[in-house]
């Protein structure tokens, strides 16, 4: 099948056996305005894809939106069934004046397994020593995280994402404000994902490290300005028509009748 | 020394039953209020006690200084409260600090209203500022209910809360238990201010909850220590501030709260993460990597 999803195309009805995620004429959004509009297509699974936009262009909603963390206003965002989902959202979320070790914030990646009640065993505290040996940090488990640097911190938030063991992982915004050498190693990691089958989305502002790295990208304008090969989606034409879109939301904008349609 | 320090403890039974309390209300309600510290909600728990007031003025019209029925007019008052501003700021663009402010508001000029037109001044004074000194079986009682059940949901709910604190989006694209345990958190909040009405008032409860927690951040950097450290403080105020308002026949209540504040104020300056160490040394000893 190939390997393109394909913009205004209609909404597919029958689930893609070989999908992770399906967006089936999808609007999200805050209030009345829509930051994401009409996204149709697929994302299959084990795919490396990049979105890519400008500032408010509705990447970090779509991802939101994928990690369950906001309502679709119409349409819908199906989901192969049984995946595990892990998400990790931009830098600032977190309140690194909290006082907790790293150890604390890279074993909440095993929420999933252990619950509310859970204790973590013996072999969690050996996988959360291995998950942080992958990412460079070993002999920081007890470090308190209000001490780290932006590029330790995103190291151990990917720790945690290592031991969600998750099928399909959302990243938004991971590179920003990181050196060279840990972007050098985290994409190393996101390679190591993308070789394991697991599907990778991933909101980019490098559009260089993009075209090296991820083979697919959704470029967005609020709505998909294109969606495939990454090569062919970054073109200067492509990339053109999304620079020209307005950033902020308009009162007066006429309501989106193609709903009707 | 024995005689300043342990002998009114020894004499007097209403000391005995003041001690036993006020470090019940110690042990339940200052890790309660290390996490409303750390939830960045200090001012939720004072804008809960002052939403207990009316339900317990109401108590008191029909039934007077009564333990039982203010209690749960108190309760019920401050679950409200709770409710009513968390419905508002999702229902609304209001944020829940903007709404409970103005509840409380409206709670506390209800509350106070309703007290004036049947009691005396002497009664309000009691409502607002406790009688930590009549403390009676029952009301020991329900201290230590609220003390066992408070613990109990603390410890069920422990990791949900650091979880929900440290990384909020984390906590909700993993688990759907944040909403829930927001919710039985304040109702812990609540219980611990009615627990700590009887003793202390509405007005001072807070006090107890949050002073100690606020000295302790200045301590330590692990949730467990700075719970421990904050239920230490507490201690140690209530012993202090029954001997001082023994001694020099003041009121207890603020006498209590009095001494909290002062170990607040020398944690600012001289612990480890207070003004003195981190801002005024000119150079500190740090490690080579």
């Amino acid at each position: 099948m190939s390997q393109h999803a394909h913009i205004h195309s209609a909404p597919k009805r029958t689930k893609d056996a070989d999908a992770a995620l399906t967006f089936e004429n999808l609007t999200l959004g805050y209030g009345d305005h829509a930051a994401v509009h009409h996204l149709d297509g697929t994302v299959p699974r084990g795919a490396l894809m990049a979105v890519v936009g400008a500032n408010g262009s509705g990447k970090s909603t779509l991802l939101k939106a994928v990690a369950g963390l906001l309502r679709p206003m119409s349409g819908r965002i199906a989901r192969a069934p049984a995946l595990r989902l892990a998400y990790l959202a931009q830098q600032a979320e977190i309140d690194r004046s909290f006082p907790a070790r790293v150890f604390d914030l890279v074993s909440l990646g095993l929420w999933p397994k252990r619950g509310l009640l859970g204790r973590l065993r013996q072999a969690d505290r050996a996988d959360i020593a291995t998950a942080l040996s992958a990412v460079g940090l070993d002999g920081f488990s007890e470090r308190a995280i209000d001490s780290l640097s932006g590029g330790q911190l995103q190291r151990a938030l990917f720790a945690r994402v290592l031991l969600q063991d998750a099928d399909l992982i959302l990243l938004d915004e991971p590179f920003n404000a990181i050196d060279a050498k840990t972007v050098r190693d985290l994409v190393a990691l996101i390679q190591r994902w993308h070789g394991e089958e697991r599907t990778v989305i991933a909101v980019m502002h490098d559009l260089a490290l993009v075209r090296e790295t991820f083979p697919q990208t959704l470029l967005l304008a609020r709505r998909a300005v294109a969606w495939g090969e990454t090569a062919h989606c970054l073109s200067a034409e492509n990339l053109l028509k999304a620079r020209n879109f307005a950033e902020a939301f308009d009162d007066t904008a006429p309501w989106c009748r193609s709903e009707s349609a | 020394m024995y005689e300043f320090l342990i002998a009114p403890f020894v004499d007097y039974v209403f000391l005995q039953r003041a001690l036993a309390g006020s470090i019940m209300l110690c042990l339940s309600s200052g890790p309660v209020g290390v996490f409303l510290m750390l939830r960045r909600m200090s001012l939720t728990g004072d804008a809960l006690a002052h939403g207990i007031l009316p339900g317990a003025a109401v108590a008191f019209l029909f039934f007077g200084l009564d333990l039982a029925p203010m209690t749960l007019g108190g309760l019920i008052a401050g679950l409200l409260l709770a409710l009513l501003a968390g419905a508002v700021s999702r229902l609304t663009l209001q944020k829940e600090d903007a709404s409970l402010a103005a509840f409380y508001l409206i709670s506390l000029s209800a509350g106070v209203l309703i007290v004036s037109m049947h009691g005396s001044n002497i009664d309000l004074m009691h409502i607002l500022f406790g009688t930590v000194l009549a403390l009676n079986d029952q009301a020991l009682m329900l201290i230590a209910g609220i003390f066992v059940l408070s613990t109990v949901g603390l410890a069920l709910f422990w990791r949900g809360l650091v979880a929900e604190c440290l990384d909020p989006l984390f906590f909700r694209s993993v688990s759907r238990l944040g909403t829930p345990i927001h919710f039985a958190f304040l109702f812990l909040v609540v219980l611990n201010l009615v627990g700590g009405f009887q003793a202390l008032g509405t007005l001072l409860s807070v006090g107890l909850m949050m002073l100690p927690a606020a000295s302790a951040r200045f301590w330590v950097n692990r949730v467990g220590p700075m719970c421990a450290l904050a239920v230490a403080f507490g201690m140690v105020s209530s012993v202090a501030g029954l001997l001082l308002s023994y001694h020099a026949a003041l009121p207890t209540g603020p006498a209590i709260i009095l001494f909290c504040g002062a170990i607040y104020a020398l944690s600012i300056l001289g612990a480890p993460r207070g003004i003195l160490l981190t801002h005024l040394r000119r150079t500190r000893p740090h490690r080579a990597a």
